[in-house]
């Protein structure tokens, strides 16, 4: 059975069907990332006075993570153009490129994550404080690079910071501490939402970089027999990849920078 | 396939005018990338000057951050020339979020620095 209106407009709206579905699943996707967004003002403004991590992030490492995203903004608009131009082999390098850079995006995220498992917060038995990141764990002491805090607010706000802190590797006994805990999503509030917000946003670039991939290699077969509907696809699948972007212009001030 | 090569059965005598339609949408691509690019860095750049108080750099980051995703929904996604049925889409859309917002400022009067214990 052939789907109706792949390239033709229906009537009615006066567009091909996918292009009126995608828009409606952006929608939703609007809704989605709003929730969180919403969760995030009510986290930050309800958070205790001082409180508020700031400085957390790497700001040169998001701020590189951005400028890959929209670049691959562009490469993705242009393999577009370049289809309606009926250049198929710059349609191809231009996705190619798409491709790439979200895995760039991803490997760069990784990164930022592992960094964020590797560090660790330890209260040692006599209520001092430990910060930093895990050189060497054995059954009976740990290494980390790091510093001993003087005051529990010191951590919260960094850029506040006047003299950093010197790093340093501490040998600890593992007897002496009370609590040793890694910043992950469990570590506060400002971290579950950022791994959260983050994490469903790296899903979309995984997701979408699926998809650009199957039209870059197999599924590109329908520009052979079907240029206008192989065109639609990437119209469509460029959107998507165009929202994503959009979530991340807000994602990087709000969680880097502010 | 060359890169100029016209692909079986979607050739037509219009297609230099389409070319040429195109060549203007990708100049003006290229222009919003730039423009994407100077964002970026005017986000960065502003955030570590401070204007007085954090509010205003919550306040120059987002609308830097809206000028942006404006370029991007309105270019690169193409709303500047849409159908009726799209604005409608978003104009929901637009009411939904801008209400989950409203709902999430009206809650501030409950948060635990204003709520009045006795």
């Amino acid at each position: 059975m052939e789907i109706p209106y792949t390239v033709q407009p229906r009537p009615d709206t006066g567009l091909y069907n996918a292009k009126v579905g995608i828009w409606l699943f952006l929608a939703s996707e609007v809704m989605l990332f709003g929730a969180l967004f919403s969760s995030y003002i009510l986290l930050r403004v309800g958070a205790p006075e001082g409180y508020w991590p700031h400085g957390w992030l790497n700001v040169p490492v998001g701020t590189c993570n951005t400028l890959v995203l929209i670049t691959s903004s562009i490469t993705t608009v242009m393999a577009w153009a370049s289809l309606k131009m009926n250049q198929f082999n710059r349609f191809k390098f231009y996705h190619a490129c798409t491709i790439c850079l979200a895995l760039a995006f991803v490997c760069i995220k990784s990164y930022e994550y592992h960094d964020k498992f590797t560090h660790y917060e330890i209260i040692l038995n006599n209520g001092h404080i430990l910060d930093g990141h895990l050189r060497e764990s054995t059954p009976d002491h740990v290494v980390i690079s790091g510093h001993a805090v003087e005051d529990p607010k010191e951590l919260y706000d960094l850029h506040a910071v006047k003299n950093p802190p010197k790093h340093e590797e501490i040998t600890v006994l593992r007897s002496d501490i009370k609590k040793m805990e890694r910043y992950g999503p469990w570590h506060n509030t400002y971290l579950a939402i950022y791994f959260t917000l983050t994490g469903l946003h790296a899903l979309h670039v995984i997701g979408g970089a699926l998809v650009i991939g199957f039209l870059w290699g197999p599924g590109s077969k329908l520009w052979h027999t079907d240029p206008e509907r192989f065109t639609n696809r990437i119209e469509i699948s460029g959107l998507f990849w165009h929202f994503v972007d959009l979530v991340w212009i807000f994602l990087f001030p709000v969680l880097y920078l502010l | 396939m060359s890169a100029h090569t016209t692909h079986a059965g979607s050739t037509s005598t219009a297609q230099p005018h389409v070319d040429e339609h195109f060549s203007h949408h990708v100049r003006r691509y290229l222009f919003v990338f730039y423009a994407l690019l100077f964002g970026t860095l005017i986000t960065v750049g502003a955030s570590y000057i401070p204007f007085g108080n954090r509010e205003i750099n919550i306040a120059v980051a987002l609308a830097i951050a809206i000028a942006k995703a404006s370029l991007v929904a309105c270019y690169f996604m193409h709303l500047i020339s849409e159908r009726k049925m799209i604005y409608g889409i978003l104009g929901f859309t637009a009411f939904f979020f801008i209400g989950l917002m409203f709902l999430t400022l009206w809650s501030f009067s409950d948060n635990p620095h204003n709520t009045i214990t006795h």
